[in-house]
């Protein structure tokens, strides 16, 4: 089992998000980048099934500030390959162009499974992987929570809104958009990050050619003026529970 | 090609999902700057009646047994035909667990360019533009809709369901599926969610927590003023996603949609899959150390403290002005 985890790197939230002087990037010199969440959560299923069913995890992401970490935190996780890919990757570069790229490096590995996160906050241009699948001819199933493999299939807990899950069968090779791994990502301590410094290695693949005509373009970019604000309270803890306390009794629940 | 919007009619289990009303109200806006028409596509097994009062000026209804649950790669093969045969302006879907891998796939298929968390568009003199949201809702950008067929994947929040409804059912022409063959994807069954634990979507109270709790230990905290306010405690994705709390007490677009009168929002920064379920509640109140959190422009009162040193205070003073 050769399970192909591509995974991206998008904008850190908890960061003040500054607006390039262009106004229709943010800009490169104050953003910080973090693994997306989900593809966090596609590299601890990809793990999890080769501890329970044996095979080989390969991890790829685009050399951008921060791959190093990932890379390398993915290998002190059980990853077995890690894949840079090198290129031209400023932010106008989008999820087509991508998954184009990615599909074209992935057919020679002959996996049995791809996964990608179901979604990360900067798809402009739709989510990696029913992209990834149609570049490359596998099916496609995402909003999964839950994967089991046996004889060439997988078996996935795909979630529906309100709490319904329906059970679906897909045939390997495919991909599959994960929004949960079974158990939550594991933490692994920086000790064991250096290790896998120091014994994995990361092994470079260029790309070329990446086409954005699959997306839109964009020609302003801004933060929402909200239609109406909250009203905040301010004070110390003590000042802001007494009004709080007020508030409840005004709004009948106390 | 022709200026007509098509509208993917989103329905799970015999129910027509709310985003379908949404697209509804973005394709009647765009039909009219375009000059074309609304057609809604409806594809399932015995629904051609499910469809009265989507306000689109008709349906175009494809009924086939294989159709009767969605199935990613049979609907694909479906919608391709429909799509490729009359070329509209734009396809507008749902950003969904269904919409959202039919809009990937079809647009590689067909080679047409995707829109993706659209929110709304605009109509300028005859020329669309569109809106999408990007960042969880920090950072939004506009630009002009791609032609000649764009595809677009819409999030809730730019209309009103309201808005896409009509009390006047639409004409429905069935239309003949292409020659369908059951795909490499096959629906094994429904699982239903977990009964037995209280109902999110019914409370009054909902005491909600996010990513700001930090640690299951902090769970008891939240659980503490709940139920010294009469509440109940749920949450937003990460914490379930960590396993703090069970998922029928996940508020969201994969969880539960609430109403309650009063959601206390805590540690929850109210991305727009969040922001999206809890519109309803009569009050919101959030607390979260990011003022530029979007959980602000939805709260009708905030507070820019720590979560951990607000609640245990606030949970006493709630106990005393019960006392």
């Amino acid at each position: 089992m050769h399970i192909v985890v591509p995974v991206k790197l998008v904008p850190d939230l908890v960061e003040e998000l500054v607006i390039d002087p262009s106004g229709t990037t943010l800009d490169p010199d104050t953003l910080r980048l973090q693994l997306n969440e989900f593809d966090g959560h596609a590299i601890e299923q990809a793990i999890l099934l080769k501890e329970r069913g044996g095979g080989q995890v390969t991890v790829m992401a685009p050399d951008v500030e921060g791959v190093d970490d990932v890379l390398y935190t993915a290998a002190a996780k059980g990853a077995d390959r890690l894949i840079k890919l090198c290129g031209n990757f400023g932010q106008s570069v989008n999820n087509h162009a991508m998954a184009c790229a990615v599909a074209n490096l992935i057919k020679p590995l002959q996996p049995d499974l791809v996964l990608t996160g179901v979604q990360s906050h900067s798809d402009l241009d739709g989510s990696m992987g029913p992209l990834l699948a149609a570049y490359l001819g596998f099916p496609y199933v995402g909003y999964i929570a839950g994967v089991t493999l046996s004889d060439g299939r997988a078996v996935v807990r795909k979630e529906y809104p309100g709490g319904l899950v329906a059970e679906m069968e897909v045939v390997l090779p495919a991909v599959l958009g994960i929004q949960a791994a079974d158990q939550p990502p594991r933490y692994v301590a920086f000790t064991r990050i250096r290790q896998a410094m120091k014994t994995a290695s990361i092994e470079e693949q260029t790309v070329e050619g990446l086409d954005v005509s699959g997306g839109p373009t964009v020609s302003r970019m801004y933060k929402p003026e909200a239609a109406a604000r909250a009203t905040m309270i301010e004070g110390k803890p003590d000042e802001v529970a007494s009004r709080l306390v007020e508030l409840f009794r005004e709004l009948g629940v106390l | 090609m022709s200026q007509d919007i098509y509208v993917i009619i989103e329905h799970l289990r015999g129910q027509i999902a709310d985003i379908s009303y949404v697209l509804c109200a973005a394709a009647r806006q765009m039909a009219a700057a375009s000059g074309g028409n609304v057609v809604g596509l409806l594809l399932g097994h015995n629904v051609k009646d499910l469809a009265q009062d989507v306000a689109v000026d008709r349906v175009l209804a494809v009924d086939d047994p294989l159709l009767a649950n969605f199935v990613p790669d049979v609907y694909q093969q479906v919608l391709a035909n429909l799509i490729s045969a009359s070329a509209p302006r734009a396809v507008l879907f749902g950003d969904t667990s269904i919409g959202a891998e039919l809009a990937g796939a079809l647009s590689v298929q067909l080679g047409l360019p995707l829109v993706s968390y659209c929110r709304n568009v605009r109509a300028d003199d005859g020329r669309l533009t569109y809106v999408s949201q990007l960042c969880g809702g920090k950072v939004m950008v506009e630009g002009e809709l791609p032609a000649p067929t764009a595809l677009v994947a819409m999030v809730p929040g730019g209309y009103q369901a309201e808005q896409g409804k009509s009390t006047q059912p639409p004409p429905v022409e069935t239309v003949a599926p292409p020659a369908l063959a059951a795909g490499r994807i096959t629906l094994k069954q429904y699982i239903e969610p977990e009964s037995g634990d209280v109902d999110i979507s019914k409370e009054a109270i909902l005491v909600s927590v996010g990513r700001g709790i930090q640690n299951a230990d902090n769970i008891e905290l939240v659980r503490e003023l709940a139920e010294a306010i009469g509440g109940v405690v749920s949450a937003s994705r990460p914490v379930v996603d960590q396993g703090w709390l069970p998922t029928t007490r996940l508020v969201g677009k994969s969880g539960k949609r609430v109403k309650p009168r009063l959601y206390l929002a805590l540690g929850i920064s109210g991305a727009p899959e969040h922001a999206e379920a809890i519109t309803d509640s009569q009050t919101i109140i959030a607390v979260n150390t990011d003022a530029s959190a979007p959980i602000f422009d939805i709260a009708r009162y905030g507070t820019t403290l720590d979560l951990l040193d607000l609640v245990p205070v606030l949970t006493e003073k709630v106990r005393q002005a019960k006392q």
